[in-house]
């Protein structure tokens, strides 16, 4: 080295200098500034001229020196450049049809899934939405504790409603006490029908921003009264006018017709409403409503508040409200209950709880779950794009290399490779949303929706622009960065070749294509695998041939035993009985339980059942112990039926002849029966006490098992119409009923079938070109082999070994995750399935199976080609 | 063609590119411009105006060879065109023509 030489200046400045000034001053400027330096080494020394060194360079910021030179040459027009961009691209996609139908066809199947997952996830997302006072309703529920566990529900005291009118005013601008939403009878004349409706007091209308056809929102003040929604108007009424009219509710209640709403769209929780009726008729019909005090939950209450009013603050401000007013009733105020207000906006997707009585979620897992997977969907669509671009980049390399040498720059070249992904892109989209609007009827079939294509909503259109942009942008990136950045001489000369680094990207890729696959799939069959765990599971009754009618008007009541005996007759029926509740739905519960050997701190909280003393026969119990009721002993009327559960919870080892105190009065435990499954099949039997004393809602008929249903029907139902004519005959099959309550994850592992499925299509689509483009690329090699006699075996064994490999990593990868996920998931549920590891088998297996069968195809072909061919061509 | 102004630094800028006895370029004319002005200049402004009159015309430069200093890198040698030394001349012309018209003995005055 020249000891004359001086230090070299500090590097970081120059790269900026290199970076910052125009390329035409670049080589003077630094010349200059080194130069400069090199002086002030000498003059200063080196540790004041490094100081002064980096001020100098900042003050080359300015537009003078980043100033690029404006180009030599004129631009073409731009849209010249971009029709023959576009002409270009055209060709390619004709020339290489198999190409162009994979890359099209994965995208479009992609976008199309993620289409259809951002309908889904807009309209749960609107969710009551509908509503203009979406912002300020609230429903009023309640936490209780029992036991340490606090459950929440929103079942209240009739008291509640007024109460929190009257001490609030400020905060409420109106509470409505309301029923339950349930089926009623509706007649007009001999026009009898089972809807769906609500009794509420009379602003609901306004509360809920009713879209009202005829008459007015005030219409439900009268107390005769009531509203039908367009479709319940047209069914009682057909093409007459309503208006004035009047309707038979249950029997027992007239009303008259004073306004018809729009029907409330299917993504309102309200959407089963089809007639809105004044609370104070149902008052009128069920006087008892009145007399109840603050200790009977068993009305639903909702409200709207003043604007402006934060809901958590007055959540907190109300929630001793009930435990004030329970007096001195020790039971009632072990509950210690809270009284909440739960708003509209959580209603659907945010209405879970868990045992501290905290909002943990609930339908909005769901969402982001979809949500992930539709991305991940289209991102496996993206990954096929960018694969097959890049594979082919081989050949598309002489023209980067011709385009260069007559003049393209980089700039160009990027933009024509774009332009191509854009034209495949929006090509896919109109492929996509033609697959949408054919599925969308199945689809919303499969999910329960009402889902259109918003063709006429700005933001779908706005939503769908950033889609096309990003997916083409995402999808055209790494061929037109990576292609544009090719040497023409290198290229043209025939020393380019594409390194073995080159194929990374391309390996991850697939890598990344086949663990979201497997994933899908293990996902998939754990969710099966749950469904069918539950749905084993035993039930402890006899739902085949189970028929239920619910006692809808009086008449059920004076005529039930003509009606039993009737039935008899027929020969069909086994057996008829009564109950309070479903078979499948447990809808009260109680405490004031006493007995001997009982924790006095424990909380005797029981579900109750009344039933008729054939209820047992007619749904077919099975017992462990004792007897079932019977109408032979008089005695019975002071006895207990219980479940398993509630011999355990009461730590009883003799229960059957025990004595339980109830309020004060003794029953007697006649017989204990196996778990009987009423409420949900995931969580544990809650303990369960039936008993013959008090009012019955249901009738449960049994037909022999001998005699099939459809032949059984028609004699029902006309021994109906002969004793109770003035109620349809209106039915439930309880086998129906609690196949029902599955119908969430059913739908969930439909639905994630479905998706693992076209994931794996996807991900073999593009599989299957990169195999044909890799047998392509190789056939010289291959002809070679063939002529120094490997067998089709060794190549085939050759041709797939690297993609096997892939999917093997993948498995890797995707076991551990799958499995996390998995886990979370069935942490949910009680009743639970395990995850055993020949579900991870069988979905690597599987992925195995399919990729070879994809691979194969084209492995065989190549190495079934004769040598002469291959080894003649150029 | 319409005369653009030159200003100050422009001026004496000009001055120096046109004194300098070996072939002018960025470092010689930062150097100069030191030692006549006694000011302390960064070299961005001398690149900076430099440029500046190039565009205006006053001055005129090419790339010299290799070198084997400052990493190799190339110098860029600025002379003065024709349009640059007339406007030199004229602006002392216009000097010369006020200097003379500045009555005897007033400027002892207003020096006092």
């Amino acid at each position: 080295m020249n000891p004359n030489q001086p230090p070299p200046p500090p590097n970081w400045p120059d790269r900026l200098l290199n970076w910052l000034v125009a390329p035409h001053l670049r080589e003077e400027v630094l010349g200059d500034i080194h130069e400069r330096y090199a002086l002030r080494v000498q003059r200063l020394g080196e540790r004041k001229a490094r100081r002064t060194y980096w001020r100098e360079v900042l003050a080359y910021v300015r537009p003078r020196f980043i100033k690029r030179k404006p180009q030599a040459y004129p631009n073409p027009l731009i849209t010249d450049m971009l029709r023959n961009y576009i002409k270009t691209a055209w060709r390619h996609l004709a020339k290489n049809k198999g190409y162009s139908f994979i890359n099209i066809s994965g995208l479009a199947v992609g976008m199309a899934v993620a289409i259809s997952i951002g309908l889904w996830v807009w309209d749960e997302l609107s969710f009551d939405r509908y509503h203009e006072n979406y912002d300020r309703i609230v429903q009023v529920a309640q936490h209780g504790t029992v036991n340490g566990e606090t459950w929440t529900g929103s079942s209240l005291p009739y008291p509640l409603g007024t109460e929190l009118k009257t001490k609030y005013p400020n905060d409420f601008k109106r509470v409505l006490k309301a029923w339950r939403i349930q089926d009623h009878i509706l007649a007009v004349g001999d026009n009898k029908l089972s809807i769906t409706g609500e009794f509420i007091e009379s602003e609901a209308p306004d509360m809920l921003t009713l879209d009202m056809l005829k008459g007015t929102r005030a219409g439900l003040q009268e107390l005769n009264s009531i509203l039908l929604s367009a479709s319940a108007a047209k069914a009682l009424f057909g093409d007459a006018d309503p208006m004035g009219k009047v309707v038979k509710i249950n029997n027992a209640m007239d009303a008259k017709v004073t306004g018809v709403y729009q029907d409330l769209p299917h993504n309102t929780e309200f959407h089963q409403v089809k007639f809105f009726a004044p609370w104070n008729l149902y008052v009128s019909a069920n006087t008892w409503i009145k007399e109840q005090s603050w200790f009977n939950n068993f009305i639903q209450t909702y409200a709207e508040l003043q604007p402006n009013v934060d809901v958590d603050k007055l959540s907190a401000k109300i929630k001793d409200i009930k435990h004030k007013n329970l007096g001195d009733n020790k039971e009632q105020l072990a509950f210690n209950f809270q009284i909440f207000l739960h708003p509209m906006s959580k209603w659907h997707l945010y209405s879970d709880f868990d045992k501290q009585g905290n909002n943990n979620g609930g339908f909005i897992q769901y969402v982001w779950l979809f949500s992930i997977i539709g991305a991940f969907v289209l991102l496996l669509a993206c990954i096929n794009f960018m694969n097959l671009s890049t594979a082919r980049s081989d050949k598309r390399a002489k023209e980067v290399g011709i385009r260069k040498a007559v003049g393209s720059v980089r700039r160009q070249l990027i933009g024509q490779f774009f332009s191509e992904s854009f034209l495949v892109v929006i090509l896919a989209f109109g492929v996509a949303i033609g697959l949408v609007a054919l599925t969308i009827n199945w689809f919303n079939q499969l999910a329960d929706k009402q889902m259109t294509i918003l063709w006429e909503n700005p933001y779908f259109w706005l939503f769908s622009l950033c889609f096309i942009l990003i997916t083409g942008l995402l999808a055209g990136s790494y061929p037109a960065l990576y292609l544009s950045g090719f040497q023409p001489i290198k290229v043209l000369k025939g020393t380019f070749r594409v390194g073995r680094l080159a194929a990374i990207p391309r390996k991850v890729l697939v890598v990344v294509q086949f663990a979201v696959s497997v994933t899908l799939i293990i996902g998939t069959i754990i969710v099966y695998r749950q469904i069918q765990y539950a749905k084993n599971r035993p039930v402890g009754y006899n739902r085949e041939g189970l028929l239920q009618v619910r006692m809808a008007a009086d008449d059920f009541y004076t005529k039930f035993d003509v009606l039993r005996q009737e039935l008899k007759n027929t020969g069909v029926v086994f057996e008829t009985a009564q109950s309070a509740s479903r078979a499948t739905e447990l809808w009260s519960n109680n405490g004031g339980f006493e007995w001997t050997g009982k924790d006095p701190s424990l909380q005797a909280d029981f579900g109750t059942l009344t039933v008729s003393p054939e209820y047992g026969k007619t749904v077919g119990w099975q017992f462990v112990a004792g007897r079932d009721f019977s109408r032979d002993f008089a005695s019975d009327s002071a006895g207990f039926v219980v479940n398993e559960a509630a011999v355990k919870f009461m730590g009883l080892q003799k229960p059957v002849g025990e004595i339980i105190r109830r309020d004060g009065q003794p029953f007697r435990i006649v017989g204990v029966i196996k778990d009987m499954v009423m409420t949900s099949p995931f969580e544990p039997v809650h303990p369960t006490i039936f008993f013959l004393r008090g009012p019955l809602n249901w009738i449960n008929i049994k037909i022999k098992p001998n005699v099939a249903a459809s032949d059984a029907l028609p004699k029902i139902e006309s021994v109906f119409k002969k004793v109770i004519p003035s109620v349809p005959f209106d039915y439930d099959f309880v086998d129906q009923e609690y196949a029902e309550k599955f119908e969430a994850e059913e739908r969930i592992g439909t639905l994630a079938g479905i998706f693992a499925a076209l994931a794996i299509f996807i991900s073999c689509l593009g599989l299957f070109g990169l195999a044909s483009f890799v047998a392509e690329q190789r056939t010289k090699e291959i002809g070679v082999r063939k002529v120094l006699g490997a067998s089709v075996f060794n190549l085939w064994r050759l041709l797939s070994k690297d993609f096997v490999l892939l999917v093997i990593v993948a498995f890797v990868i995707a076991t551990p995750i799958a499995w996390y996920f998995l886990n979370n998931w069935l942490q949910k549920y009680t009743y639970r399935t395990d995850i055993s590891w020949w579900i991870f088998a069988v979905a690597g297996g599987g992925a195995l199976l399919i990729t070879l069968l994809t691979v194969s195809y084209q492995a065989i072909k190549a190495a079934l080609v004769n040598p002469v061919k291959s080894l003649r061509s150029e | 063609m319409k005369r653009t102004f030159l200003g100050e630094f422009e001026e004496v800028v000009l001055l120096v590119v046109a004194a300098c006895t070996e072939d002018a370029y960025g470092v010689i004319i930062w150097e100069q411009l030191q030692e006549q002005t006694g000011r302390s200049i960064t070299i961005s402004a001398v690149h900076a105006t430099l440029y500046r009159l190039e565009e205006k015309g006053y001055l005129s430069s090419q790339m010299g060879g290799a070198t084997a200093e400052r990493g190799g890198r190339r110098k860029r040698f600025f002379t003065v065109t024709a349009l640059g030394s007339r406007a030199l001349l004229e602006i002392q012309e216009m000097r010369q023509r006020l200097w003379q018209a500045i009555p005897q003995g007033k400027l002892q005055l207003i020096g006092q």
